[in-house]
Order: structure tokens, then sequence, then C-alpha cells
């Protein structure tokens, strides 16, 4: 074990010092090892087979067992009967399914019009613009079949996400021994890649519509538990008190008094339910969920580029629409109307709403477009992005093509070569040297433990592919990120705009940032790399523009009055008070680069996600989740790092 | 001012003490005996000696005394007002006679009832029947209107829906909210919400009332007025009051007895009279000190029954400042004092009385 006991006095806090020599015994380990790799025993370069584990085995005997000798068949046919259910209402009233309740669909200009009046009544008129604008897009650009097949998912999914989550997240509030199971579980579901959810819910409930709403379900629940615990656990306790002394029943209690106050923690987990939907759902598509996603999915596979261009912008469209309302209703606070004023005046937009809604009614029946215009009479933006996108294939092509062949030869493949090529036990030991020097023991042992499992999970190989990937983008998205974060945060106003703009692209479905990387570079690894280094400089920029704006401003002051520069005060103040936060931020943009490498294997990589993608075809439930969870111990253990390592530099700055 | 007599116990005084108008002491409407309140982590462990251990031993072992063995019984219709530094125990005290927080050791009896022996539903009956509170922090509902927050514990009750919109307004009136009856919480001052807190522990007209520094954030002014209405309630309805407040001119004017907290105990529990002359411990003397005592001591005090003097009796419920004026131009060395029935209650020194009028001047 190269996790060495712990020799050093224990001294309280962790402090590095007593646990530096044995780290930097553990680097010179790791070092000797790559320099020796030569006369190294093959056992010690690479896993050998006798140490790898048949986990897939395992996890498809345990999962043979459960389904079909527990009958858990019976739970999960209900549970895919109550989904498809659903689907099929909501299918029939936004996109003209015939299940359902076999009524005529909803005409395109109601849902504009109920768009524009929502985002009104909620916020103001620019939202209702928008929501308005985003069906009238989705109509006119003849998508309004495919972006309404995705709304009537994620109307089916984000509810019962809801519900599920608040049901779970009560519990959890309720029961310690529930809250004590269920976190470590959520940790690693938010950790798992978005594929290695569809493999089980292949298996258990086949592919189409339901199962893509399944999947979507099971992966935007983890929020809203968490926000529900948070929620019900901030309510402040003299209010709760003030219920009891009114003499509320527990049910009460909760009814009245815990939910309602904590409304706002409990709609923000509505947003980031709704947003992972959103998410889920375009990539729920390699299951046969229908909608944009599909169509996405279809045009990018057949490299027609300026279709998906304009299936993209629906997709962002929709996203931004989303997140926009169902920030603003959490946003929103009740306001009184005066004593005296009549129902109708209160009630006018419902009132407006109803009579328009009436009018539509009417106008449906004397022109059809009202209701719906068909695809062939349908607008197209492609002959905008045609010319772009043919642009880019003949004249810019070269230079992409120089830079991406200059990239790979001198930079990528090297890197991963080098990768491919350090013995495992090196990594071993550096990374329990990282972890020691970071957290002690204890770190040492969990990122030992979070590495031993993929070396006996037998992807060590590809884990490390996976690995390359990852430190390249991240390394990029820092040398991007960084000084363009740094250079907006130069004033509050630039860094505000700036913060809007990185809310409004993390709402973006991951999969959405592959259409521009493919346009540029075409099918490879270069362009995933791409493709992850956008996705992943967001949180970078965010986070240090956010840093930087919370350095105590006077803290600022004082380094002024010592007639500091702006760049002094930059390099001796902001940013060491920053780091901790931005480190934060480093974490995020790991394991955003990690989901994004692994649905990067859709455009053909060579790492686990290829592998996932293979599983995925083969049904195979076992290798999927090893694989998954592979991917979610790397991300752990950088989570683990980076925030043992942002508590540690935050006590030491006082900063709470 | 002497120190009467350092070494007497903390007065757990009984409880027939000052309750107005009450000749035969009643069976009192709260009693508690031995109460404790530790937080730390093995509360039960800290108490479970032979010998209650001192606060001083329970902070060694990481444990907060928030309330130390306090006894006490409160007679129906009396206000007891409790005083203290800020962390002192106060708010956990009151907490503990209405059990929103389960005290570690005690017993407390309400109405004759075991409080601690209740289950969950009589716990709630006895809330909904007998007992409000108004609480420091206001603890409105932020998603409720005004009138839906005073209506709420009727709500609760399972009152109808006209009766207690009827009965929220009355309140809401009574503190002078009216027509802000639709406004939300937080489009309210600190000072108006706090009265909504007011209004919504009134509206089941409770026996037992629970303020904890319920016009802490009001203006001088409408904190007069409140404590006014508090008084005309109390003569009217006779509520068994605790409330604690840090303002000692508030105390004065509506108190029967002041209960002094120090480190979760209480170290005295008597008329404002008794307090300003004979302080039980030091602390209380301390507390005490800056007060100008000539302002809270009434003739009937100072009054010795076994004297008897000539002249005009002064009434026994002015204070000594109240007197000045008589005492100064007076020459006689004992003064009359009559109760307000006009019996004579007997005399007064002059000096005495004289020497707690100028105690106070610098
Ligand atoms: N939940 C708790 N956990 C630990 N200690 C507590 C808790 N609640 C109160 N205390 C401690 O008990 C003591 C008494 O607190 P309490 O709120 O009763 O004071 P208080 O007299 O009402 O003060 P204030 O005048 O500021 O309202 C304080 O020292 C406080 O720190
Ligand atoms: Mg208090």
């Amino acid at each position: 074990m190269t996790a060495a006991p712990d020799t050093a006095p224990a001294r309280p806090g962790g402090l590095p010092l007593p646990a530096r020599p044995i780290a930097f015994a553990l680097f010179c380990l790791a070092l000797t090892l790559i320099v020796t790799a030569a006369a190294l025993p093959a056992a010690a370069m690479r896993p050998p087979d006798w140490m790898v584990l048949p986990m897939a085995d395992w996890i498809n005997v345990t999962f043979a067992f459960v389904h079909e000798d527990l009958g858990l068949t019976v739970l999960t046919r209900a549970f895919a009967d109550l989904v498809a259910g659903l689907l099929d209402i909501t299918d029939n009233l936004l996109a003209g399914g015939r299940g359902g309740l076999g009524l005529p669909q909803i005409p395109w200009a109601a849902m504009a019009i109920s768009g524009f009046m929502l985002g009104y009544g909620l916020k103001d008129w620019k939202l209702g613009a928008l929501a308005g604008g985003t069906f009238t897009w989705l109509a006119v650009f003849g998508q309004w079949q495919w972006g309404m097949e995705t709304l009537a998912l994620i109307a089916v999914a984000a509810p019962l996400s809801v519900v599920l989550g608040f049901l779970l997240g009560w519990a959890a509030w309720r029961r310690p021994w529930v809250e004590a199971m269920l976190m470590p579980l959520l940790n690693i579901a938010q950790s798992l890649p978005h594929f290695a959810y569809l493999i089980p819910v292949v298996v258990f409930f086949g592919v189409g519509d339901h199962a893509g709403a399944i999947a979507t379900v099971i992966f935007a629940t983890p929020p809203m538990i968490r926000l529900t615990v948070l929620g019900l656990r901030r309510v402040a306790p003299e209010v709760v008190e003030s219920g009891k002394m009114s003499g509320a029943t527990r049910w009460q209690l909760m009814r009245y008094v815990r939910v309602p106050t904590a409304r706002a923690e409990m709609l923000v987990g509505v947003n980031q339910v709704i947003m992972q939907c959103l998410a889920m759902v375009v990539i729920a598509s390699f299951i046969g969920a229908p909608g944009l996603g599909y169509k996405l999915l279809q045009y990018l596979q057949g490299l027609k580029i300026g279709k998906a261009v304009e299936i993209g912008i629906s997709v962002v469209l929709i996203a931004v629409m989303l997140d926009r309302l169902s920030r603003a209703w959490a946003e929103l606070q009740p306001v009184h109307h005066e004593r005296g004023t009549p129902w109708w005046k209160r009630n006018r937009l419902l009132l407006v709403w109803l009579g328009l809604m009436a009018a539509v009614a009417a106008a449906s029946g004397l022109h059809d477009w009202v209701a719906e215009i068909p695809r062939r009479k349908a607008a197209s933006t492609a002959f905008l992005w045609d010319p772009i996108v043919d642009w880019l294939a003949v004249e810019a092509y070269p230079y992409t093509n120089a830079l991406r062949g200059w990239l790979l030869i001198h930079i990528l493949i090297p890197l991963r070569d080098a990768y491919l090529a350090a013995p495992w036990t090196a990594v071993l030991a550096l990374v329990a040297g990282i972890g020691w020097n970071v957290g002690g023991a204890r770190s040492a042992a969990v990122c030992a433990g979070f590495v031993l499992f993929v070396a006996v999970s037998g992807w060590w190989d590809r884990a490390m592919i996976t690995a390359y990937m990852v430190s390249v983008a991240v390394a990029l998205a820092v040398a991007i990120g960084l000084p363009l974060g740094i250079w907006m945060a130069r004033s509050e106003r630039s860094a505000r705009r700036m913060l809007l703009i990185c809310d409004t692209f993390q709402t973006f479905p991951s999969f959405i940032y592959l259409i521009p990387v493919i346009m540029l570079f075409g099918v490879n690894d270069v362009a995933a790399i791409g493709a992850v280094v956008i996705y992943g400089a967001v949180p970078v920029i965010r986070y240090t523009i956010e840093g930087l704006l919370g350095v105590p401003p006077a803290l600022k002051e004082a380094v002024d009055m010592s007639g500091g520069t702006r760049r002094q005060r930059l390099w001796s103040l902001e940013l060491p008070m920053a780091l901790p936060h931005m480190m934060v931020g480093l974490n995020q943009t790991v394991m955003f680069s990690l989901f994004m490498v692994i649905i990067a294997a859709f455009i053909g990589t060579q790492d686990l996600g290829q592998e996932m993608m293979r599983a995925l075809s083969s049904n195979d439930v076992g290798k999927g989740l090893v694989l998954g969870l592979c991917v979610a111990f790397i991300g752990l253990m950088v989570d683990h790092l980076a925030n043992t390592w942002a508590a540690k530099r935050r006590r030491a700055l006082g900063l709470g | 001012m002497t120190l009467q007599d350092p070494a007497a116990p903390p007065a757990t005084a009984p409880a027939a003490a000052a309750a107005p108008g009450q000749a035969a002491a009643p069976a009192p409407a709260i009693v508690c005996e031995g109460l404790w309140k530790v937080y730390g982590p093995d509360p039960e462990g800290a108490l479970a000696g032979p010998t209650p251990p001192s606060a001083a031993a329970l902070r060694e072992s990481g444990h907060v005394p928030a309330v130390r063995d306090v006894s006490l019984s409160i007679a129906p219709g009396e206000m007891l007002v409790v005083m203290g530094l800020s962390g002192s125990g106060k708010s956990t005290l009151v907490r503990c006679l209405s059990r929103l927080i389960e005290p570690t050791a005690g017993r407390v009896t309400v109405d004759g009832e075991d409080l601690l022996g209740l289950d969950e539903a009589g716990l709630i009956r006895l809330r909904r029947e007998k007992m409000g509170m108004v609480f420091q922090n206001f603890a409105l509902l932020p998603h409720r209107t005004v009138l839906e927050n005073v209506a709420f514990p009727l709500e609760m009750r399972g009152q109808r829906r006209q009766e207690r919109r009827r009965r929220a307004l009355e309140v809401i009136e009574l503190v002078g909210l009216k027509g802000r009856e639709d406004h939300f919480p937080r489009e309210l001052s600190g000072g108006q919400q706090q009265r909504v807190g007011i209004a919504r522990s009134l509206a089941i007209e409770p026996d037992i009332w629970f303020l904890d520094e319920p016009f802490s954030a009001l203006d001088p002014l409408i904190r007069r007025e409140m404590q006014d209405e508090f008084l005309r309630l109390q003569e009217m309805l006779g509520k068994t009051i605790v409330f604690i407040t840090h303002d000692f001119d508030e105390a004065l004017r509506l108190s029967d007895r002041i209960a002094i907290m120090y480190e979760g105990g209480v170290e005295q529990i008597d008329t404002p009279d008794r307090i300003v002359m004979n302080p039980a411990t030091d602390y209380v003397e301390r507390f005490t000190r800056e007060i100008a005592k000539a302002r809270v001591v009434h003739a009937a005090a100072l009054a010795d029954p076994g004297l008897s003097a000539e002249g005009e009796p002064v009434p026994g419920d002015a204070t000594i400042a109240a007197l000045g004026r008589r005492l100064v131009e007076s020459s006689a060395a004992l003064i009359p004092v009559a109760g307000p029935d006009g019996r004579s209650l007997g005399a007064m020194e002059r000096t005495r009385a004289l020497d707690l009028l100028f105690a106070d001047a610098p």
C-alpha cells in the first residue's frame, strides 16, 4: 500500500507540516517508478489481469436477481405505465399525439400567447417576449412538432422529479438515517455521466419516449432532494415555534408553515430540475426519446450542420426560456392589492388571457396557420447557416485542419502516450501524495481508494485517456477563463454582464456545445476537446469573477492606501483571497469536463465514453455502471481534493 | 444603600406575593420546580450527579446552562417580568414554560396539569385553548398577509372563515394596523411586524401569555400605547403574563413581580420595591445600581405598620419620587401612609425616604 500509516503526530486542524515528509516520500516514489518504468515488472506498469475484479458480472447478476427474482418488474412496469400514460396526455395536447385524452392539439398561437402572458405575469414584458418569441420561432421555423415532443417529455418528467425529490428530501430532513444513506448516493449520482443512467433504464424499461422520460426523472431528482432538505432546514426556528404556539398539528406545520416558508429554496430546486430535465431529454434521444434531441442527433450524425444549428438555437431558446420563467417564479414575491380593488382588476391578466384564448379558438377556424404552420411552408434559416458552414468547410478548412494537425501531433498524442505509459503504481503514489499534501492521511486514503477502484475495474487505459482529455481541456479552459475572468472583473458593470452571459451559457444542455466545434473541426479528438474547453471555461470565468468581487472592499482600500498599484493589488490581495472560491470553480470545471468528454464520445473518442456507448448499444448494465463509476470516482476524487483544499484555505484566510 | 443579607438563598418567593385584588391565594397558573435546560454534548449526563452542578462546572465540560435550576410559581392574573442580560436564558426559560423546547430536568405545571407529561395532542389542545406567545424576532409567516397571519391560530383551531376574519380584523384594529390587513410582512416596518405578532397572539384570547420582548421594535409613543393596552387587557381579562424586557421602566409600569436572571439562574424574584431595596445577591445589587430607586419604591414599601404619625397620609402606591415635594417640605420625622382603601398602613421615616430620594443624585 502506498498510503503509509500515520506516523506523524496528528495535529488538530490537519496542518500540512507534519504531513509533508510523507507526501514528499510519495512523490519521490512516484518519480522513481516513472523513471525506472522500463525495469518494472509488468504488474506494476498496468493493473494485471488477476487484479481485475469482474464487477460488471456481479452487477449484472444482482440486477437480474432484483429484476426477475424479487419481482421488481411489477413495480417498474407500474411506474413505466404511469409515465407512459402521462406522456400520452402531454404528447396529445402539445404535439398532437394520438393517445391520451384524444383532444385536439393546442394551437401554436395559443401556446405563444400563453407563454407571453406567463412571462409578463411573472416578471415583465421582456420575459413575456422571450417566452412568446420562443414558441413563435419554433412554429415559424417548422420545429413545432419536435419542440413540443421535447416539452411533452419535460412536462411529465419535471413534475415527477419534483414530487419524488420533495418526498425523498422530506424523508431525509425528517430522519437522519435516511439522510446519511441518501447523501453519499446523491454525491455519486450527481457525478455519474448522463450515459450511465441510460443503460439501466434501457434494461428495465426498454427504449422509447417513456424510457427517456424515466431516465430524465432519475437524473433530475437529486437537486430537488438537496434543495428540499436545505429549504426545510433553513426555516427559522422561531417561525416554526410560532406555528406550534398557534396549536398547529404536525401536518399543519408542514403544510402551512414549513413548506410555504421554504418556498424560495424549493423553487430553486424546481428550476434546477427543469434544466436537468432539458439536458437529459436531449441526451435521452440516444435511447429513442423523440423531440429536438433526436433530430439534433440525426443531423449531427448526417453532418447536416446547418440544420443542426437551427435545432441548436431552438434548444437554446427553450433552455433560456424555461430557466428564466422558473427563476422568475422563484423570485416572485406576493404583492397585495389595495382594499376594495374589484375582482376583475385583481384577475386582470387571467381575464385577458381567457379572452385571447377564445380569440385564438375562433381564429383557428378561419385559417389553419393559426393552429399549425405546415412544415413545408415553414421558414428556415438554413440559408443563413449553410453558406457559413460551407465557407468553414472550404475556406477555413486549411487553417482549422492545420491547427488540428499541429495540436494532435505536438501536444495531444504525445500527452496521451505519456498518460498511457505512466505505470499505474506511479499514478497511485502520485495521487496519494497529492491527497496527503492536501488533507493528510484521510484524503490520501480516499484518493488512493478511488484510483484503486479504477485499477481493479479493468478500464485503466480508457480511464487514462479520459483523464488525459480532461486535463488538457481543463488546462485550456483555465488558460482562457482565468485571464478573461480577471479582465471582466475589473469593473462591477462588466463583471455583472459577464456573469449573466455565464448564467445563460450554463443553461444550455451540454450536447449543444458539440455543434460549433463540429462545424469548425469536424468529428475528431480536437473537436471533442474544443467542446469540453468551451463548456468548462464557463465555471472558471464565473468563479474567478465571483471570487474577485467577493474580496472585502475594506481590504482593497487598505492596499490602495498603502500605495499599491492595480497589479500589485491583484497579485498580493485579490487573487490569494479569491483562490478558494476559484478552486470550487475549477472543481466544477473538472466535473463538467468529465461529463462533456463522455458525451463527446459520440463524435469518436477512445475513452471511457466510447465504451459506455458500446455498453449502451449492447444493453450491458454492469459494464455501463462500472464505467460510470470510474468516471464518477475520478470526479469525486477531484471534488474531494478541491473542497478540502478550499475549506482549509478559507479557514486560514479567516473567510469563515 | 446597604446590602441586606447577601447569604440569603436566591429568593423563590411564594406565589401569593402580590397579585393585586387576589385576597385568598388561588391555585397558581404556572409552577415550575428545579427546571434545567442544558445545551451541550451530554445534557442529561451533566446533571446526573447527586448534587446539581454549578454553572462553572457545566461550562468546564462544554455545556451551556441556558436555564439553571429555576423554581417559581406564577399566580393567575399575575404579570411576571423577566429581566437579565442578553444570553442570561430568558427566552429559553419561557420556551421551557411553553414546552417549545424540552427541559433537561424539572417539572412544569400549568393550571394544575403536568405540562411535560402531556402527549402531542394534549399539548396542541393546551396551546390552542390557553397559550399565546409573542416572539422576539416576530416570527411571521412570510407568505401570508397580515390578516392571514393574525387569523392563523384561529385557522389551526378550525374556526370558520368568516368568523376568524372578523376576529382578526378586530385585533388588527386594536394594535393600530387597520388598513394594512392585506400587506405582506416584508412590506411592513419592524415595529409594524411586531404589532402583527402581538395581534396574532391576541387573536385567541389566551389565558396564559408569553411575551418575549414584545415591544422592542416599537417607537416610544406606540410602546406606551401598547403598554396601556396591555394593562387594560390584563385588568379586564385577568390574564397571566410572563413578560421579557430589557427596559426597567417598562418592567416597573407593568410588573407585579420581577425575576432577575443571571447565567440561567433566577437570582431574585420579587416586587420591584423589594428588589431595589433588598437585592438578594451581589449581582442583583449591581444590576439595579443605576436605577433611580426613588422612582421604583412606593411609600407602602417604606411604611412600618408598627409606627403611626399625625397628619395627612400619603397614598401607599405613590413612588418616593412622586412624593418628593412633600418629603422635602415637611419637617415631621414620620409620615403616615394609607392604602388605596384609606386604611392606614403605618408610617414611614422621612429620613429613609429622603435618603432614597437623594441616593440617585450624582
Ligand atoms: N439551541 C441552542 N444551542 C446551544 N446553546 C443555546 C441554544 N439556544 C440558546 N443557547 C444558549 O443559551 C443561553 C441563553 O439563551 P437565551 O436565548 O435564552 O438568552 P436571552 O436571555 O433570551 O437573551 P436575549 O436577551 O439576547 O434574547 C445563551 O448563552 C445561548 O447561547
Ligand atoms: Mg431572548
